[in-house]
């Protein structure tokens, strides 16, 4: 397997891509899905390395998916119009990796305070800093306030979400696997003797949250450009909740179960629709039982060690 | 000065239910270490316990007078006292020697099922309710000062309850046995402490207390849903957090604090629409220069 990684990566790209331009014989309703797919599986995989291999619990994930999707939607908002056709792709690409970077930015601004904490007084700090994200889009006038922004182009294809979402899996995978990325895992297992080997943990918490915060910044600015319409609202604490449950239910740090997931947790409430009212009781039904029956996720089999 | 001492006397009474509710936080913190998340959906349980109580209550006692007010404080508490033992014998108690992050997950699965039970149109329904008048409420006016019978009312009564708390966890042979807990559970379980019966003791008063604290906040709010909890509950955390989390002076001490400087802050002019921000502001800051919080002992890490 060493070595061939980036072919992989090509080819799920290439895939992708080609599958978004045979995209217009499938029903639309199941192609809207098949985005929202690929965003959430983006949005746990990212959570992933912090949450899961990292061992840091984060609550804010949805404020860092807020601060790219406001940040490039706004972008193609200001510069759409004046763009000429052909040029339109690379102006999304460009928004995508200015939102996913300010969002970046924020995850360097909460990973440093945070890493005197740990468990549980960091999951509330994240949620703070969640809910002050959330606050200051609520109150800037040039982000929309309360109504946030409309009339965002439709820009997210099949391929780019699902490019996307090959490159997230891509550079969590390989960095976790990295001898770099054992230092994650390190201090996952123990921070002190993680320290005592020589790893720095306040360096690898930081990474962990700057990679995992860019790469939910890409999702909110693809996941702007999927729906058309973002508001403050919808990135509150339910929607950093429902990426942690991809995670918890994927089992903390491995990624095909995450992904695994993702998938999952996207299509059961489209099939639970006639059940609509009971999908949340349901979700956090299965969020208890699975801590009491299940804790290291529905997707973990075997032993914990090789992470891909 | 006449805006300051009114500002002071609303961020007293808003600090006090803080502070009720924070004594729960912090009490579940001492015994188990970990943060039990459905605390604020416990206070919302005892705003409804006491929203379809209230009329029973009165055809028996007269509406508005204060022996129907105290009968439904009190069976609200009670109510809720059960809630909480039993939240904790069937999603906390199985999960005693797992990671604490586990539990942490739990316990916000938990508060999640009741806030959307609550919602389900079967239950409490997801609309606003107007809170049924518990004591007649007259404005008073002192000067330039105006301000309602039942932030009076309020502060009275949470003052009873910290004598009562106080009394319970300092002269009682319970409390005694809750601080053994706290302190070290193995040595209070070899010392003949049944600790279990302690745990769902701390969790019946803080429950108990959270309901109260339920009941003074659907007051002065405009009404009651299933997610009114969410709100005071994250303050009344931070709080806890800022009074050093697991001491119980230092809950009620942050709790007024923080209602004192949530209230100034969101009533200077401009800073109105951050006052949401405010209370994180202020956790963050906290965490960064005294993690311990005002009142905690700084823990060595030990290997």
């Amino acid at each position: 397997m060493r070595g061939k990684e980036p072919l992989f990566l090509l080819l799920a790209v290439a895939v992708a891509i080609g599958c978004s331009f045979g995209s217009g014989v499938f029903n639309r309703y199941y192609l809207g899905i098949a985005i929202d797919v690929g965003i959430n599986v983006i949005l746990a995989v990212s959570l992933n390395l912090i949450n899961g291999h990292t061992g840091q619990f984060s609550l804010g994930h949805a404020g860092f998916m807020a601060v790219g999707g406001f940040i490039a939607a706004k972008l193609t908002l200001l510069c759409g119009p004046a763009c000429p056709e052909a040029l339109r792709p690379l102006l999304f690409l460009g928004g995508l990796l200015l939102g996913g970077g300010v969002a970046a930015l924020a995850g360097f601004t909460v990973g440093v305070p945070s890493l005197r904490l740990r468990g549980d007084y960091l999951a509330i700090v994240t949620l703070g800093f969640g809910e002050i994200i959330r606050v200051l889009f609520q109150t800037s006038e040039f982000f929309g306030a309360a109504t946030g922004l409309t009339g965002i182009p439709k820009w997210t294809t099949f391929g780019w979400a699902w490019a996307f979402a090959a490159v997230t899996v891509y550079v969590v995978a390989c960095l976790v696997n990295s001898t770099y990325g054992r230092g994650f895992i390190a201090v996952h297992d123990d921070e002190i003797a993680a320290s005592a080997m020589g790893i720095n943990p306040v360096r690898y918490k930081v990474t962990a949250f700057v990679i995992g915060a860019f790469f939910a910044g890409i999702a909110g600015g693809l996941y702007a450009h999927h729906k058309a319409v973002i508001s403050p609202s919808g990135f509150d604490f339910l929607k950093s909740i429902e990426i942690v449950v991809m995670v918890i239910l994927g089992g903390m740090g491995r990624t095909v179960g995450v992904i695994l997931a993702a998938i999952l947790l996207t299509i059961l409430p489209e099939l639970l629709r006639g059940v609509a009212e009971y999908r949340m009781i349901i979700y956090s039904l299965l969020i208890i039982v699975l801590m009491l029956t299940r804790p290291q996720g529905l997707f973990t089999f075997g032993k914990k060690g090789t992470v891909s | 000065m006449d805006w300051f001492l009114q500002q002071s006397i609303n961020g007293l009474a808003l600090g006090a239910i803080y502070a009720l509710i924070a004594l729960g936080y912090t009490m579940v913190y001492g015994v188990l270490r970990f943060i039990n998340f459905a605390h604020s959906d416990v206070l919302m349980l005892g705003a409804f316990a006491a929203f379809y109580l209230t009329p029973a209550i009165a055809g028996m006692l007269g509406p508005q007078t204060i022996a129907t007010a105290l009968v439904v404080i009190i069976l609200s508490a009670a109510i809720c006292a059960l809630i909480g033992v039993t939240i904790e014998f069937l999603a906390y108690r199985p999960l005693r020697k797992r990671p604490r992050l586990t539990v942490l997950i739990t316990a916000i699965g938990v508060s999640l099922f009741i806030e959307f039970t609550g919602q389900h149109e079967k239950v409490f329904g997801a609309a606003t309710k107007a809170f049924p008048k518990l004591l007649p409420s007259r404005d008073l006016t002192l000067g330039a000062l105006h301000f309602s019978s039942n932030d009076i009312v309020v502060l009275v009564l949470t003052a009873l309850l910290l004598v009562v708390l106080w009394f319970i966890v300092q002269r009682t042979k319970l409390g005694m046995a809750m601080r053994a807990v706290a302190f070290n559970e193995q040595a209070a379980a070899l010392m003949g402490v049944n600790v279990n019966a302690i745990i769902s003791f701390t969790f019946a008063l803080g429950s108990a207390l959270a309901a109260v604290a339920g009941i003074f906040y659907a007051m002065r709010a405009p009404g009651i849903e299933p997610l009114m909890g969410i709100q005071p509950g994250l303050r009344a955390f931070i709080a806890a957090v800022l009074g050093g989390i697991g001491n119980l002076p230092g809950a009620a001490l942050g709790g007024i604090l923080l209602g004192l400087l949530e209230t100034f802050f969101g009533g200077m002019p401009g800073l109105s629409n951050y006052r949401d921000g405010i209370a994180f502001a202020i956790l963050i800051l906290i965490l960064l220069f005294r993690p311990a919080g005002l009142l905690g002992k700084v823990q060595p890490e030990k290997v």
